[in-house]
């Protein structure tokens, strides 16, 4: 009895497993289709092989959306991206916004100076941590900073200081220029390094 | 306590099987859904990997005679001296990870009515779908004297691998105080940019390297893409060193006498010492026999699908497809096998494929360290696939966004190649 037992649950399991895909038959959404298409410049599924592209997997939904309208709207600076942004409705941005909130953020190894990323985990602790929380890693409340590619930050911080890029947050505006009185150019390049070296 | 009789277990199996056997017959009887893929460039590649990430019990067999692939795009930093061909350099080894059976042959015949495709090897491939991603083919007739037999000596360079390694010797090897002439290819033809960032590298090549040296660019279209920047930068970077002749100069007919390397066309005699032809294009030669291609040597698809309007089961895509508004790019036929693997996975599954989106970024190098862009998305509108929006770099771009553009080509190389080929 008990014999039977088991082999009824073991073959049970065997033809559940089996069933999967004919009960739910493979689909492609529109929202994979659409997000597919960024996969040439961000890398597949988001997560961007270097070495500057941004990697946009693990975004919040929110600051997607808001950057995809900012560029749409000539708010923020982007090379090819004001020219994207014009080609999809709030509809569609929407959809790629869930699709890569959803996508793991992949951290390539990206060169950096031990040293210099040691400076800038104590700086990033100071300046940065309140909102780009758990060492640049967290994506509630704004975006990921650890593992992504240093020209990229580079060019954001060029933007913010040249009005090319809005502050978002009076706080980051405020931050960024402590860091720079107290720091200096320095101070960026050890968060660029910290934030590279995170795996 | 728990007691199941004999009975009871077998009607439980029964009946898991029974349900299966409504939502999809083949797995249960042990048929996976087979597709063939005829081309393993930029499209056939991408095609072959999103179809077995959307659906991995689908069999797909992948047939390129070439044990690598060498990009085109990126190509002609090669040819002026800024990267190694090597970089270019890509295996099948990624797409065997995804399941992908690849398949070195050449295809010889497809068969749409039997569903099967043939090779030089004597192998056969039964298909319930087939995609076709030959890319082109050069007509080399279409310049008078030029054949397939001179293109080690007079090197067109449109297809990556040994003919770019030839074009950037003989450009190292040439003397300084030589002139180089480039002959540009008619409407329409792979990489619109192509010519003209060639012309940019090979420019920066002779200006760091043979100062004395000319180029000069025969062309028989009086509009190209991207022309503004590419003019805008020849006048500030190669003034003196490069010179287009479009045909109300060079007319719209070339040919070549071979021996002395010298084109002749309306504008005269051009006597060159390194030359490279550039040919008119087509579909790959498989499209043509597999009775895919129209009077002029493309293949019509129905843009949802990229099935061929000629043989049903059959998709077209890539620089071999006509596809509206999207230009002949690596970036378009990316963007295209990526709708084809999703149409043909809903086919395959018995539904109807969700609406498409086509997107194309292209990049081209001016300088060394500098590059203008192009970005469109399109739409499929009554049919047809067109543009929705589409913009260039803005013409009074600094330097610093130029380079900025340069860092994020490499950028799009390296996703570019990672989604194509894993």
């Amino acid at each position: 009895m008990k014999y039977w037992k088991q082999v009824a649950l073991g073959a049970a399991a065997v033809v559940a497993t089996a069933a999967i895909p004919a009960v739910h038959a493979a689909e492609v959404s529109y929202a994979q289709v659409l997000a597919n298409t960024c996969a040439g410049c961000h890398g597949p599924d988001g997560s961007s092989r270097g070495p500057s592209a941004p990697t946009i997997a693990g975004m919040s939904p929110e600051i997607f959306i808001d950057a995809m309208r900012d560029y749409r709207d000539g708010k923020r600076y982007g090379t090819v991206m004001q020219r994207i942004a014009k080609g999809y409705t709030d509809e569609q941005i929407k959809l790629m916004a869930e699709y890569f909130a959803k996508q793991p953020f992949q951290r390539f190894p990206q060169n950096h100076v031990a040293k210099l990323a040691e400076t800038g985990a104590k700086l990033h602790e100071r300046y940065c941590e309140k909102c780009h929380e758990n060492g640049g890693k967290a994506s509630a409340e704004a975006g990921v900073l650890a593992g992504q590619w240093i020209p990229y930050l580079r060019f954001q911080i060029e933007d913010y200081q040249s009005g090319a890029r809005e502050y978002k947050e009076k706080n980051m505006q405020k931050r960024l220029t402590e860091l720079l009185e107290k720091e200096g150019e320095k101070g960026l390049e050890a968060l660029y390094h910290f934030y590279a070296s995170q795996k | 306590m728990f007691r199941m009789h004999r009975r009871t277990f077998l009607q439980a199996v029964g009946s898991s099987a029974a349900a299966s056997l409504v939502g999809a017959p083949s797995l249960v009887l042990g048929a996976a859904k087979k597709v063939v893929i005829v081309g393993g460039g930029t499209g056939g590649a991408t095609t072959a990997q999103y179809l077995r990430k959307y659906d991995p019990s689908i069999e797909v067999t992948l047939i390129e005679p070439n044990h690598h692939y060498y990009t085109c795009y990126f190509s002609n930093l090669v040819v002026g001296g800024l990267r190694q061909l090597d970089s270019l350099k890509h295996s099948y080894d990624g797409l065997a990870k995804r399941g992908v059976k690849v398949v070195h042959d050449t295809v010889t015949a497809i068969d749409g009515a039997a569903k099967q495709v043939i090779t030089a090897g004597g192998q056969k491939f039964a298909f319930d779908r087939c995609i076709v991603a030959p890319g082109i083919d050069l007509n080399y007739e279409g310049i008078e004297g030029y054949s397939q037999a001179l293109e080690k000596d007079i090197p067109h360079a449109w297809k990556a691998g040994e003919q770019t390694a030839i074009l950037a010797k003989q450009l190292q090897e040439m003397k300084d105080g030589g002139t180089v002439v480039m002959v540009a290819p008619p409407n329409p033809y792979r990489c619109p940019p192509g010519p003209y960032e060639r012309a940019c590298l090979i420019a920066n090549y002779l200006k760091q390297h043979k100062p004395k040296s000319k180029l000069i660019i025969l062309d028989p279209k009086d509009k190209f893409s991207k022309q503004g920047l590419f003019t805008a930068a020849w006048k500030k970077h190669y003034s003196g060193i490069l010179e287009w002749l479009g045909p109300e100069m060079a007319g719209t007919k070339f040919s070549v006498d071979a021996k002395s390397k010298t084109v002749k066309c309306a504008g005269g005699e051009f006597k060159a010492d390194v030359l490279n032809l550039i040919p008119p294009q087509r579909a790959g030669a498989i499209a043509k026999a597999a009775n895919l291609t129209d009077d002029k040597g493309w293949c019509p698809v129905n843009p949802h699908t990229f099935e061929s309007t000629l043989v049903p089961g059959v998709h077209v895509i890539g620089d071999a497809a006509i596809a509206g508004a999207m230009p002949k790019s690596a970036y378009a036929a990316n963007s295209q096998g990526k709708v084809c693997a999703m149409a043909v996975v809903m086919l395959l599954n018995g539904k109807n494929p969700v609406d498409p989106a086509y997107t194309n970024t292209c990049y081209s190098f001016v300088t060394a360290d500098q590059a203008v862009s192009v970005a469109a998305i399109y739409e499929l509108k009554e049919g047809k696939i067109v543009e929705k929006t589409s913009g260039l770099t803005p013409g009074d771009a600094s330097e610093a966004v130029l380079r900025r553009e340069a860092e994020y080509a490499e950028s799009w190389y390296r996703n570019t190649v990672t989604d194509i080929f894993g």
